[in-house]
């Protein structure tokens, strides 16, 4: 390689580093709240289903299509990617992680695997403990959203198993992810 | 004028007993240095017929020359060929620059390869030894590199590393064709063996002090779990499968204990597990990340990455119980170190703007060395004599083992052929 493309990679390695340089954080006041406002809607809308259902309005759930099937439905997405070296779920993957804990809370049955993922970046030891603190924060998040302990396996494989093979930010932001792999449907 | 027998042969060479040689690594040197120490290795003659199977000068040559401190003086500047100690000239050494000399021959003998060979201070004009060792017939390299732990400790007078094995994790294919071996191979990479084969990750292989087992992570059960694996026999078991994490396992020097890293109480914690009983000892108590524990010679310290600063960071802490003292600053990250022999300095992965590199910390003065300048440097392990340190680190994106000698000078890669290598183990003497 020509050492002006070597120090021009360096240089913007050094950026994309600073960039994702910020301290790390718990969930926000607003994090919180948003999440129980959507917990509380979420229990509502159970609520109305179980009121219709009471009714003789709810449909036999196995003639329907399984919603975990279902390309419209939030339980279509199964991945939570993270920035650099932190376990904070950002705000835009919670209403997902939402629909997952209140189909898992509808179908106690249920198991899923949370798996988490790094980058290359890092020690692969710490990385392996890094991709077990961000299934555990997305655990957290599932907890509170009604999915039992008893239905969340977190496992963690570090940078072991990387879904992008290539030294770029594009490729280490998908690896940075926790995959949600139900082991039991329903 | 003094002469030496050295009988190990009986102290058995380890045969692997498992799988076919697998992806030979090749070694390049890309970076070398000025002011080591000119040596000059005559091509040890064959007398037998046929040829020799393994050009032994050639392997010792090269070893010296990765050592960092030695210059092997090319052969067409050799100046005359003497098989035996007796054709010496001191003077037409010295004349092409020659400060050592190093002359051999092989004789066939049964089943084994005898290998006379003997070391001059040409500079004293005098004869430092003369040796000859029994090899195998099919164990010529090995007993190369034998030949280059007795020159090497003729000349320096610290003991060479170039008999001990390097253990480390093959990856080959991508997606659901990905497969992960645990290998063994020569110290120049020679002569790769495979150990364990699996569809799932394999991490953090690590030697036990006798060099007899291995201990590494398998995630064949979906989890990392730590299994420690006879080189022998290939007999096997699992040491830690708890909730959570178990990871980073490294033998204590006495081989009766491992510290490992374990998070069966939610959150990775260094532990030191008793091997005897099983028994375990919580070592470190934080809500932070804790792991990759390394322990001092006199094991009486380990040593261990944490983020409970906010960024990682390598700490020690004295066994059975201290306090957590941090001791790297510079950077901004620090993890898996690596002890020197000698127990004097820490060679560990250093974060910083232009990526991954390894750093030497000397723990007297506490004074930082930048050892490497690749973007992905990791897993750094030292030689048993503490002469170099061999890595991981990638070649266009493709994962190859580095090494580095203690000075920091000589640069060397060992690719595979094909596929991926990582996480390299250098065993003990």
């Amino acid at each position: 390689m020509n050492t002006a493309i070597r120090w021009g990679l360096v240089l913007l390695m050094a950026g994309l580093l600073a960039a994702c340089a910020q301290p790390k954080r718990d969930l926000t006041e607003a994090e919180r709240q948003a999440m129980e406002v959507a917990a509380a809607e979420a229990e509502a809308a159970e609520r109305a289903r179980r009121d219709a259902e009471a009714r003789g309005l709810g449909v036999d759930r196995d003639l329907r299509a399984d919603p975990l099937d279902d390309p419209q439905s939030p339980l279509a997405e199964r991945l939570v990617y993270f920035d650099f070296d932190r376990d904070t779920v950002r705000p835009e993957f919670i209403p997902m992680l939402e629909a997952h804990s209140r189909y898992l809370s509808q179908n106690p049955g249920a198991r899923l695997r949370l798996e988490g993922h790094t980058d290359e970046r890092g020690t692969r030891e710490y990385n392996l403990a890094l991709g077990e603190r961000r299934a555990q924060a997305v655990r957290r998040i599932m907890n509170l959203n009604g999915a039992r302990d008893s239905q969340l396996d977190v496992v963690s494989y570090g940078e072991e198993m990387p879904v992008a093979f290539t030294q770029t930010e594009e490729s280490w932001a998908r690896n940075r992810r926790v995959e949600l792999v139900y082991d039991v449907r329903r | 004028m003094k002469r030496r027998t050295l009988q190990f042969w009986l102290l058995g060479f380890l045969l692997l007993a498992v799988g076919p040689a697998s992806a030979v690594l090749e070694v390049t040197v890309t970076e070398g240095v000025t002011g080591a120490i000119p040596v000059a290795v005559t091509p040890f003659a064959w007398e037998g017929p046929g040829s020799a199977s393994e050009d032994v000068g050639q392997i010792v040559g090269a070893n010296l020359v990765r050592s960092g401190l030695f210059d092997v003086i090319a052969r067409e500047r050799l100046p005359q060929a003497p098989d035996g100690p007796d054709g010496f000239l001191a003077e037409r050494w010295a004349a092409v620059g020659a400060e050592y000399l190093v002359i051999g021959r092989m004789r066939p003998d049964e089943d084994r390869v005898l290998i006379e060979f003997h070391v001059f201070d040409v500079l004293a004009n005098q004869r430092l030894g003369g040796f000859r060792i029994p090899v195998p017939v099919d164990m010529l390299r090995r007993g190369a590199h034998r030949v280059s732990d007795i020159v090497y400790e003729q000349i320096t007078g610290d003991k060479g590393a170039f008999s001990a094995r390097i253990a480390y994790v093959g990856v080959t294919g991508q997606g659901d064709e990905r497969r992960f071996t645990l290998e063994v191979a020569d110290s120049d990479g020679a002569n790769p063996r495979t150990l364990f084969r699996s569809n799932q990750p394999l991490m953090s292989p690590e030697w036990d002090p006798d060099g007899r087992d291995l201990v590494y992570v398998s995630f064949e059960n979906r989890r990392s779990e730590v299994f420690r694996h006879n080189v022998e026999t290939g007999a096997r078991s699992r040491l830690a499968g708890f909730s959570g994490i178990n990871s980073a396992p490294t033998w204590s020097p006495d081989g009766k204990r491992l510290a490992l890293s374990l998070s069966r109480d939610g959150t990775p914690n260094i532990y030191v597990m008793d091997l005897e009983t099983g028994g375990l000892t919580q070592i470190t108590r934080s809500n932070s990340i804790d792991t990759e524990p390394a322990w001092s010679p006199d094991g009486d310290v380990l040593y261990f990455t944490s983020d409970r600063a906010g960024s990682p960071q390598i700490y020690q802490i004295r066994l059975p119980a201290g306090t957590a003292q941090r001791l790297t600053f510079e950077g901004s990250s620090a993890g898996a170190a690596a002890v020197s022999p000698d127990g004097k300095s820490l060679v560990y992965v250093q974060g910083g703007e232009g990526g991954l590199r390894l750093a030497r910390l000397d723990l007297e003065t506490r004074r930082v060395t930048l050892l490497t300048r690749g973007r992905y440097d990791k897993s750094p392990s030292f030689a048993p004599n503490g002469s170099m340190i061999i890595y991981s680190t990638t070649d266009r994106g493709r994962g190859i083992l580095g090494s580095v000698s203690r000075d920091g000078r000589v640069h060397q890669r060992l690719a595979a052929r094909s596929g991926e290598v990582r996480e390299p183990a250098w065993s003990p003497l």
